[in-house]
């Protein structure tokens, strides 16, 4: 589907009118913070997409770029004043400098085999940044309150310009992918997630493709780091390092349709609400009922839409050959 | 006829631990031959074609390509000087259609997703697969898979192409339009070596055929030669069958 | 100071005996149907708790709770098997890898559902205290459990060599399609090692409450490290699984006595991305 239908873009535009509207109409804070979280999330899940769902490069840590992104920014901003935008681009350049360091040694991996590295990978770099006094340690980094506004990417009043912020990445992330996806490099990134050999045969450079694929995945996971710490004003291993946000990203692409541009965003808004939704109506009471029905969840995904709710449309669409 | 082979195979050794897979492989393509390798199971074929493609280098020895040393160059570059190969166990991209496959192979040498859906329909068109363009990969009988996959080799550009059992597994009329495919591949000016098992085939597209058995390379000729050698029947049917009349 | 060594290398083979264990289950698995099962530490998690409950219910002690935890384990990987992973078998990659990840946090959460978050202990086990080995402390229960471990390791290594069944698995996860035509139910084959590798976390589990804290996410920690274990021995081996158990017990308490403790983890884990980058069929694998 190179050349998207009339239809899908009237309903994007008719989507992204009443995405805009939102905040202005519902004023409640609680929602406009979940779709906050939904926006930020659904970065990530486009993110990871890219190196996922396209490259087959299936990552469970993504969480560490989300905190070095986070990190990055939060640390230049505190020690040198370092104005949070250009931190969020350095921070994003970090996160693919990890990337490759990282990537490169397991360009030969895939599968359970790359997935267990990721993991591997998010624990040393969590556990790195809990025992580094530089950046506070266990303890994490305080933000500063500066003055509301854009220049210094915080806003105390109203969650609402974090909401256009958000948007605009997610807007910007989707931008990245459909042109990922509809270029020579979205072609090759498939070929790699079907074989290393049927991808060499055809003259493609695994290894440096497989490389771009991290890499612009990490930098977009990095930004959605950097807009969580000033959003949140306060990051420490324990809120931006866990293993079960990596797991909660590639549930979202999954959910929604691995390998499809608006994919993440559709597992998102069907995730993080319940998440969220549980979480602040069952899950304060400790009894992990919210996590129970989402383990739930992801098994019966697993097992009888493994293509996600996009791979229900696109089988409907198709029909029968 | 140029000065120099297509591809020239000097001294190729290879050995995994103990075993030598390849020992002492020599021979040359000329330009626009089609080449046939042959032997028994475990003579070496495939590991021949993966040290010459780039997939492991060889232990010893040299593989020339029109007149450049390409012995411990990787797949991808092979590919890019100009050889294009297809698998023993027939390898596509199963969740693209036939023509974004195709279209993957023709991105080697163009960038613009326009051109490579020119050039795929094109080749698309040659190997005979086009009303196909809009089926999955998964879609595909056996027969259109190979011809897929070769549809994809050819979409590289290569001046050389290899195809690895290219006719197992086809029934008598698909096996008739691949031995079709193939003669036009080389009329069309392209350099050609097989592995096959197939000596109905073998016997009908080559000019030459290489014997292998053990590793080793035991003869070489025209069809007719080899297939009247005694060594030859020797390898594949043991000392016991020597039925044929000198 | 070398009696201090000499007590953190004691330690680390008496945890190490205890990887052993559980990694064994891990690579049974993995290798005979590639697929990694990310519930494995839940399942350790559950075998604790099935011990607690004897205990703390029926004032029965773990060393005999263990037939039961075998048991229930056993039984319950069977059944994951039979109605979640099988169907997982033909279909993505992705789904394989995350079906196992929705059961272990169905399973660590149910857990919290039921028994609370709290950490529980058995304070009283038959066999408790501490001797004294030539300067060296060597506490009961873990060195009773490490001699169970290898007892546990001797009957499921020969079991796979030297009974028929057992061959079937070890030809399964050599080469499933030349087992299929040797007319092995592979099927069979997939849910009776899941059911052993379950079943063997069950006996760790009950050696394990006897000296460890038992808590619902306790099976996460123990299930990453598995990991590492898993390719370090080289997937599919139980010898390299039983070696590489000891000497990632030893790594982390050593590793933890030179460098700083809280680095024990990373380098385990560092362990198996060196592991996968230099030698990816790890010391014994294939």
């Amino acid at each position: 589907m190179r050349n998207i239908p009339s239809r899908q873009f009237v309903s994007a535009g008719i989507a992204l009118i009443l995405l805009i509207v939102f905040p202005l109409v519902v004023t409640n804070t609680f929602y406009q913070h979940v779709m906050i979280i939904f926006f930020m999330f659904a970065v990530m899940g486009v993110a990871w997409n890219i190196m996922g769902g396209y490259a087959g490069m299936f990552s469970f840590g993504q969480v560490a770029f989300f905190g070095i992104g986070a990190y990055t920014s939060s640390f230049l901003l505190i020690a040198y004043h370092v104005n949070p935008w250009i931190g969020l681009v350095i921070g994003g350049l970090v996160a693919g400098l990890v990337a490759i360091a990282i990537g490169y040694p397991c360009s030969n991996l895939r599968g359970h085999y790359f997935a267990i590295a990721s993991i591997a990978f998010g624990e040393i770099v969590k556990t790195l940044f809990n025992n580094w006094k530089l950046v506070g340690a266990a303890e994490g980094l305080s933000l500063p309150m500066l003055d509301s506004g854009f220049k210094n990417f915080m806003f105390h009043a109203s969650k609402i310009p974090y909401y256009y912020t958000i948007l605009a990445f997610l807007l910007i992330s989707l931008i990245v992918c459909y042109l990922v996806s509809t270029s020579k490099m979205g072609y090759y990134f498939r070929a790699i997630k079907e074989g290393h050999d049927v991808a060499k045969v055809l003259g493609i450079n695994v290894v440096r493709y497989r490389l771009f694929a991290i890499v612009i995945s990490a930098f977009l996971t990095a930004m959605a780091g950097t807009f969580y710490a000033q959003y949140v004003l306060y990051i420490d291993p324990e809120s931006v390092m866990l293993l079960p946000i990596s797991v909660q990203i590639v549930l979202i692409s999954m959910l929604g349709g691995a390998g499809s541009v608006m994919g993440p965003v559709i597992g998102a808004a069907i995730l993080i609400p319940i998440s969220e939704g549980t979480r602040v109506w069952l899950g304060h009471k400790g009894t992990g009922i919210d996590m129970l029905i989402y383990g739930f969840l992801i098994t019966l995904i697993s097992v009888y839409q493994p293509k996600g709710v996009w791979g229900l449309f696109s089988n409907l669409g198709r029909g029968t050959r | 006829m140029s000065a120099r082979p297509c591809l020239e195979v000097r001294g190729v050794t290879k050995h995994f631990g103990g075993l030598y897979a390849n020992d002492n492989i020599d021979f040359s393509v000329e330009d626009e031959e089609i080449v046939s390798v042959i032997g028994p199971n475990g003579a070496g074929k495939s590991t021949l074609f993966n040290c010459i493609t780039g997939f492991y280098p060889p232990n010893r020895g040299h593989v020339r390509f029109r007149g450049h040393d390409i012995t411990r160059f990787r797949a991808d570059k092979v590919c890019k000087m100009g050889i294009a190969r297809t698998f023993q166990v027939v390898q596509v991209i199963s969740d693209m259609t036939v023509l974004e496959n195709v279209m993957t192979g023709a991105l080697l040498r163009c960038t613009k997703i326009g051109h490579a859906i020119e050039k795929a329909e094109v080749v698309l068109a040659f190997a005979g697969l086009i009303d196909k363009k809009n089926f999955l990969g998964t879609e595909l009988t056996i027969a259109d898979k190979k011809r897929l996959e070769v549809s994809m080799a050819l979409a590289t550009e290569p001046k050389l192409l290899m195809l690895d059992e290219a006719m197992a597994g086809l029934t008598p009329v698909e096996l008739r339009g691949m031995i079709e495919l193939i003669k036009n591949i080389q009329k069309g000016g392209m350099t050609v070596v097989v592995v096959e098992h197939v000596m109905e085939a073998v016997m009908e597209i080559s000019h030459r055929v290489i014997v292998l058995n053990s590793g080793k390379k035991i003869m070489e000729g025209s069809p007719k030669e080899v297939v009247c050698s005694k060594e030859v029947i020797q390898a594949y049917l043991g000392d016991k069958y020597n039925a044929v009349s000198q | 100071m070398p009696d201090q060594l000499m007590q953190q290398i004691v330690n680390g083979l008496l945890i190490g005996f205890m990887y052993s264990l559980i990694a064994i289950g891990l690579t049974l698995i993995w290798g005979v149907m590639n697929i990694v099962n990310f519930a494995h530490g839940d399942f350790l998690m559950v075998g604790m708790f099935t011990s607690f409950w004897l205990y703390t219910l029926y004032g029965l002690d773990p060393l005999f709770s263990i037939p039961i935890c075998t048991a229930l384990l056993f039984v319950m990987g069977i059944l994951i098997y039979r109605f979640i992973v099988s169907k997982v078998m033909s279909g993505p990659m992705l789904a394989q890898l995350v079906v196992t990840f929705g059961v272990s946090i169905f399973i660590s959460n149910l857990a919290v559902y039921f028994w609370t978050p709290d950490f529980r202990q058995i304070t009283n086990p038959l066999l408790s205290g501490t001797w004294e080995v030539a300067g060296i402390l060597l506490s009961i229960p873990k060195f009773v459990a490490s001699i169970g471990s290898v007892i546990t390791s001797l009957a499921v290594f020969l079991f796979l060599k030297k009974t028929r069944t057992g061959k079937a698995v070890l030809a399964t996860e050599m080469d499933r399609e030349a087992a299929l035509l040797m007319g092995i139910n592979t099927d069979r084959i997939n849910s009776l090692s899941f059911g052993i590798g379950a079943a063997l976390v069950g006996i760790a589990g009950a050696f394990l409450s006897t000296y460890y804290y038992i808590y619902p996410q306790v099976g996460g920690t123990f299930g990453l490290i598995a990991f590492s274990i898993v390719a370090l021995g080289g997937f599919g081996s139980i010898e390299g699984a039983f070696i590489a158990g000891i000497l990632v017990g030893l790594v982390q308490t050593l590793g933890g006595y030179f460098f700083d403790p809280s680095y024990k983890y990373a380098i385990v884990f560092m362990i198996y991305l060196i592991t996968v980058w230099i030698r990816p069929q790890g010391l014994l694998g294939w």
